[in-house]
């Protein structure tokens, strides 16, 4: 196992090699990450590993995915100078990666693409998969269509009450969708629900993980499908800007599209990696999703990470404002990065990342998923200390259609 | 001799099956589990396997859950957990007590501490349901070196190669999980059992538990014919959750309950000796 010691992460050579080849062969992420599921999953997570493994060196495979990344999803996105967004910080140039343009409308079909072609490939009938906000199901009803595979999603009722367009839309797409009444009723408990269908179904079903967390093979399968939303903005800052960007600033809930951002530039030792989670009512409340800000090492649905956790070892209930945020865990690489100092994950809370969607849709015309909005907020207080020719770029991981029942909310008026 | 292995070899000479009833501690009161246990004691039982409350117990059914949901109100602790089993030591010394549960909260409380303080309290074997054998290697000597079993779950998926690998390392019994699904969610195949606990018996010497999936007196029976242990779970925590608050009423339940799967096993028991001798 390719371990590292914290205490020397500064020797920069020892760290690019230990990220190339993280995670290890079962799965670790130095302390992070790894197996730990019930005996009846191992034998599937096995399959899947090993299919995957075949699938990533297969030529058409590869090209089979770089189609439909092109054709059906719309890639590559581009990167948009946010010229107000920037000048109103009063700093650095501000920059956004587009997956809000992805078809569906998130990065998550980057992914969702992915795992359905490995999926058919490997002749599963029925795919089932969580979602908190709805975006992963939308992306996963989507692909299931395309494919004519058999869908069901898992959704806490108490997203589905917040997210009710992306249910409908699930819906239209041929999916069923189930909702999970137990625990909290939110991203942690859909995992959970959708877990259990798995074991049951072991034979004919593919369970497509929307984030980087999960067992071993999905946090490295879900990041190397997410990685291209980072290889294409490294050659497209190079392209237009001559540079790579001093900063890049994206999201974490589970940690998809911020893993999907930073991979690529793991190497890159001039670029600050920040990854943002959510405060909701203030870290200092305990009302909050961040666990790598204010959590401890754990384990849960099949991963060691940052969790947050009472003392008693049970999860902790979550707030957020954006039902994609709203996880107690993160994906193993991302505790990883923190201890090793790669990375910086910071908080925005609710308030912070609403005045971010209103003041991007107002000044630039995007409307950033509230989840997308938490990146904004950092990224405008970053700049705000950085000089004027420096770059930070943003990852705008999603579109805040979605949300409008949730803005409307928060500002105290109804649809 | 540990207390799972004289507890089984006894069995094994008096040709009996073990039964093994499941509660979740805590639940759906932490005053309620030591009087549960010592009822399903006086019902039958042979070894005891006492559930810790999880918030996120993914190969739970929905019975099992609301029961960690229903201790959980209550905050019932690891450490609380414990507490209820050195309780009840104080008035049984003989019967296995073996814990399941998830590898969170024990990591919380410190895999050491928690397992030198296991073995003081009188618990006998510990079963955590996310521990896979690969993840396991500090784990297992662990709980060994303070004369824990570790306890390990084999599936109808499970190939040869792992299966070797988990027997090397089992304690106590081997749980084998009667079907691919979660506790209590669907109901046994005893047709295919006979095989599959044959393949595990080329693997290890160990007593071979069944469980998910067994409901009535009749599923007790059934796995009694091929198993040398019957574990019921999900049926019992019915028992709770229909009780309620009333506990000396869920004491007479889980005892009736349990006796009725006792007296099916010792039947099904006494059929499979007429057949050896014959």
């Amino acid at each position: 196992m390719a371990t590292i010691d914290p205490q020397h992460a500064a020797d920069p050579a020892t760290l690019a090699q230990a990220w190339r080849e993280m995670p290890d062969a079962r799965g670790h992420f130095g302390p992070y990450g790894g197996r730990f599921v019930a005996e009846t999953l191992m034998a599937p997570l096995e399959e899947l590993a090993a299919a995957y493994e075949s699938a990533r060196n297969d030529p058409a495979f590869i090209a089979a995915l770089d189609a439909d990344m092109a054709d059906y999803v719309g890639r590559p996105t581009p990167i948009y100078h946010a010229e107000r967004l920037s000048k109103k910080a009063g700093g650095a140039q501000i920059w956004f990666k587009r997956e809000d343009l992805n078809h569906t409308g998130a990065h998550k079909i980057n992914n969702t693409i992915g795992q359905a072609l490995l999926a058919d490939r490997m002749g599963k009938t029925r795919i089932i998969a969580e979602t908190g906000a709805g975006q992963h199901g939308v992306a996963t009803a989507t692909v299931a269509a395309r494919l004519g595979l058999e869908c069901v999603i898992f959704m806490g009722s108490e997203d589905m009450r917040r997210q009710a367009t992306n249910v409908y839309r699930m819906r239209l797409l041929g999916a069923e969708v189930r909702p999970v009444e137990s625990g909290s009723r939110t991203l942690k408990d859909a995992m959970n629900e959708a877990l259990r269908d798995w074991v049951a179904n072991v034979d004919d079903t593919f369970y497509i993980i929307g984030t980087v967390a999960g067992p071993h093979p999905y946090p490295a399968m879900v990041r190397d499908f997410q990685a291209v939303i980072g290889r294409e903005s490294r050659r497209q800052m190079l392209e237009r800007c001559d540079r790579l960007p001093d900063a890049i600033v994206a999201c974490v809930g589970g940690g998809s599209n911020a893993i999907g951002l930073f991979h690529p530039f793991l190497d890159d030792a001039s670029v600050e990696i920040y990854g943002v989670e959510a405060g909701g009512d203030g870290v200092a409340t305990g009302r909050h999703a961040a666990p790598l800000s204010a959590g401890r090492s754990g384990v849960l649905h099949g991963n060691r990470t940052y969790l947050m956790q009472d003392d008693n070892g049970q999860i902790s209930a979550t707030h957020s404002v954006s039902a994609g945020l709203d996880y107690p865990g993160v994906g193993p690489e991302h505790s990883w990065l923190k201890d090793i100092g790669r990375a910086h994950y910071v908080a925005v809370d609710d308030n912070d990342a609403l005045a971010a969607f209103h003041e991007c849709t107002r000044i630039e015309g995007i409307m950033p998923a509230l989840e997308s909005a938490h990146a904004v907020a950092y990224a405008q207080k970053l700049a705000a200390t950085m000089a004027p020719d420096r770059i930070v770029l943003v990852n705008m991981s999603g579109r805040g259609d979605k949300d409008m029942a949730s803005v409307a909310e928060a500002a105290g008026e109804r649809l | 001799m540990s207390r799972l292995d004289t507890r089984f070899s006894a069995l094994r000479e008096a040709g009996r099956t073990a039964l093994i009833p499941y509660l979740t501690a805590g639940d759906p009161r932490p005053d309620a589990t030591v009087g549960f246990m010592h009822a399903l004691v006086a019902a039958g039982a042979d070894v005891i396997e006492v559930g810790v409350p999880f918030t996120d117990p993914m190969a739970d059914g929905p019975v099992i859950q609301a029961a960690c949901e229903r201790a959980l109100v209550h905050g019932t602790s690891l450490s609380q957990v414990l507490d209820m089993v050195a309780e009840f030591r104080r008035d049984d010394g003989d019967t296995p007590v073996v814990l399941m549960g998830y590898l969170n909260p024990i990591d919380r409380l410190g895999l050491a501490g928690f397992a030198e303080r296991a073995a003081a309290v009188g618990v006998d074997g510990v079963l955590i349901v996310d521990m896979t054998a690969e993840e396991a290697p500090e784990i297992m000597p662990t709980l060994n070196a303070h004369g824990l079993d570790a306890v390990c779950l084999i599936a109808p998926t499970t190939s040869e190669s792992r299966m070797a690998r988990i027997c090397e390392n089992a304690g106590g019994f081997v749980y084998y999980v009667s079907f691919k699904g979660v506790t209590g969610s669907s109901s046994l195949d005893v047709s295919s059992l006979g095989g599959q606990i044959e393949r595990i018996r080329g693997y290890s010497r160990l007593p071979v538990a069944v469980g998910f999936g067994v409901r009535t007196a009749a599923n007790a029976a059934d796995v009694a014919r091929v198993a040398d242990a019957v574990v019921v779970g999900s049926t019992l925590v019915r028992c709770i959750a229909d009780g309620g608050d009333d506990l000396a009423a869920t004491r007479e339940a889980l005892g009736t309950t349990l006796a009725g799967m006792r007296s099916a096993i010792d039947a099904q028991d006494s059929n499979n000796r007429e057949e050896r001798r014959a």
